[in-house]
């Protein structure tokens, strides 16, 4: 499926996808989206950019294996829960908010830094689940 | 910092787990996190019991949530001293995958795994909440089918086909209970329920929900119709991974029963009656199936159906001593099954075969050895003074005191099969003279090891062996655990109070 116009497409595609899919992290505060959907919008943009270029092109861009975000996520995720543990001494996953707005963002809290942790955990394991499956075939 | 201790073992188990990822691709460091996060899990366990004992039962409000609406995770001294016994078991068995392992296992993410799946247990065994107590069990359920998987050899595939279906329905059953538990309620908090039910006009609508719980656990558990993926799945992956299985899985339905029934639904005339029957074919079923069966660790799978009636039976009795009974057995339970598949393990790297015709000898070449298996297989008999004999002295005396003579004489009969049972492995594998069978080219005997592997094998039994030899001697320390886990079970007050945060009310 290497055709001149996907490729083309692709490329530009790819920054607007993620920066779309940072946009759809950051709403879920108030509005549909978080991360979970906006991992799964990251991830599609880096399947698209394999369908087009090839994995070897892909893996080259992402330089770290996709598998290594799943703990980085994860490792995200804990640390927002047990924030309140070791800041304030509330019990575990208490949201610690930020008293004033932050211009664009809204009030930031660690609620925020749990989806950013889910975020990379969902492209983690969707490209590690899509590269797997290409590399077999 | 430390009035959150309750959570921390879930906390411990996740972030060595998570530790573990970031070594995905270096085996042997990865051994040595998962040696250390299993120690600091014990000594969490340890510190949180020592709590619970001197100060009652600790809850924390997950989120700052109060009770009936957040979730709250509370520990009492039957949750405390279960989660001292699985770090325990996790102890020994991440030892022994040191070398157990295939590395092909360890690159596809074993170790990890494995700390997820004891997260997942530690989690049900101190949550408050019935819906967070399925979001365990389905952790659990998915981190045990990636171990019964991993390695991708036909037969597990096979066993674990059978293993996830019906884990996979026994789940959908509980999942549909608890959607009629709010239905019927409007409240998922244990400590709530525990006061809406008694109260609810319709009784025999609250018993048949009860009862949808029970085959929900009941599949978990391995309970007489249900118990069939149990032998079909268990001997399939390789031994440490069974020892797991086989220590904690079937235990958790138990305590899951053990906290329904007493706290939420307890247990009426009628379901008594259903669980004393299920119990009583539990245990001969059980029985009868590990007296056919050829293959060892076949006949170590029928025996934990067999003694899961046990447990169920000292349940159904639904007094006082006879849960006591019920408690006790399940913490010599969780060791001595635990060993009994590490020991599986052992002989057949000795024999090359889990076929018990063709063992033999064990005794004149390693006597030693022969010794150290004798404790956990007398120990499951009940041979006094060893562990499984004191549990069956509350048993047998509250079903005496209750009246119910079948269930003692069922008591009797599992125990009974159960040394003919012993009796005959032991003659097949230990005093028979040696069988000599073809070696198999392309296999690692056990005395082809290196000094290093030998004791991979070798030091998570003796350690499990000497928490059976500790439980024989000193039973009057479990025993004194276990009568304040009988009383708490019959009188939620304190249970209630701790989720609510009304303590100084009582102590007035």
């Amino acid at each position: 499926m290497k055709s001149l116009i996907l490729k083309t497409v692709s490329k530009t595609l790819l920054p607007l996808l993620i920066l779309f899919s940072v946009f759809v992290l950051l709403r879920g505060h108030y509005l549909p989206g978080g991360g979970f959907v906006g991992g799964l919008i990251a991830a599609v943009a880096f399947i698209l950019h394999a369908f087009a270029n090839g994995l070897p092109e892909t893996k080259k861009l992402l330089r770290i294996h996709p598998g290594f975000l799943i703990p980085i996520g994860l490792t995200i995720a804990i640390l927002s829960a047990l924030a309140p543990i070791i800041l304030t001494g509330d019990p575990l996953m208490t949201g610690l908010w930020q008293e004033q707005d932050v211009p664009v963002l809204g009030k930031i809290g660690s609620a925020l830094f749990f989806d950013m942790g889910v975020y990379f955990v969902v492209v983690g394991v969707c490209l590690t689940i899509i590269f797997t499956i290409s590399e077999s075939v | 910092m430390s009035e959150h201790l309750v959570i921390y073992p879930i906390i411990v188990h996740m972030l060595t787990a998570i530790l573990l990822l970031f070594f995905w691709m270096n085996p042997k460091i990865q051994r040595y996190i998962s040696i250390l996060g299993s120690a600091v899990g014990i000594i969490i366990g340890i510190l949180l019991f020592k709590e619970v004992w001197t100060d009652g039962i600790q809850s924390v409000q997950l989120g700052n949530w109060q009770a009936p609406f957040g979730i709250t995770m509370i520990a009492d001294t039957l949750a405390v001293s279960l989660i001292v016994l699985t770090n325990i078991v996790a102890f020994a068995l991440s030892i022994a995958s040191t070398k157990n392992m295939v590395s092909t296992r360890v690159k596809f993410g074993y170790h990890a795994i494995f700390h997820f799946l004891i997260m997942g247990l530690s989690g049900a065994f101190i949550t408050g909440d019935l819906f967070s107590l399925y979001v365990w069990f389905e952790v659990i359920i998915i981190s045990s089918f990636v171990l019964l998987t991993i390695g991708g050899r036909k037969i597990q595939i096979e066993g674990a086909v059978k293993y996830f279906t019906l884990n996979m329905i026994s789940s959908i059953i509980f999942l549909t209970g608890i959607a009629m538990v709010y239905g019927a309620t409007g409240s998922l908090n244990m400590a709530e329920l525990s006061r809406i039910i008694p109260e609810m006009e319709n009784q025999g609508l609250v018993q048949t929900i009860s009862l949808v719980f029970f085959i929900g656990f009941g599949v978990k558990s391995g309970v007489f119709p249900l118990y069939f993926w149990l032998p079909a799945s268990y001997h399939t992956p390789p031994s440490v991974v069974s020892a797991l299985f086989a220590g904690l899985l079937t235990k958790v339905g138990i305590y899951a029963m053990l906290r329904v029934f007493t706290l939420i639904f307890p247990l009426g005339e009628m379901n008594q009656m259903i669980l004393m029957v299920i119990a009583g074919l539990t245990m001969f079923f059980g029985g009868i199936g590990a007296l056919v069966q050829k293959d060892i660790l076949r006949v170590f799978s029928y025996l934990i159906i067999c003694h899961i009636g046990f447990m169920v039976g000292g349940l159904s009795l639904f007094t006082e001593v006879a849960l006591v009974g019920a408690v006790m057995y399940m913490f010599h339970d969780i060791i001595v099954k635990a060993t009994l598949f590490m020991m599986g393990g052992v002989m057949y790297r000795i024999f090359g075969t889990t076929k018990m015709e063709n063992m033999g000898g064990l005794m004149d070449n390693y006597p030693k050895l022969s010794l150290l298996f004798a404790i956990p297989l007398f120990a499951l008999v009940g041979i006094p003074p060893l562990s499984g004999f004191w549990p069956k002295i509350s048993l047998f005396s509250a079903s005496y005191t209750a009246g119910e003579i079948a269930m003692l004489v069922m008591f009797i009969f599992a125990s009974l099969i159960t040394l003919i049972i012993v009796a005959k492995i032991w003659n097949k594998a230990f005093s028979k003279n040696e069988n000599r069978i073809e070696r198999r080219a392309s296999f690692k005997y056990f005395k082809d090891f290196s000094f290093s592997e030998k004791a991979a094998y070798i030091v998570p039994i003796v350690l499990l062996v000497g928490v059976t030899l500790y439980y024989s001697f000193f039973a009057e320390h479990f025993q004194l655990v276990a009568e304040r886990i009988g009383y708490e079970l019959m009188n939620t007050e304190e249970y209630y109070n701790a989720v609510f945060g009304i303590k100084e009310v009582t102590k007035l």
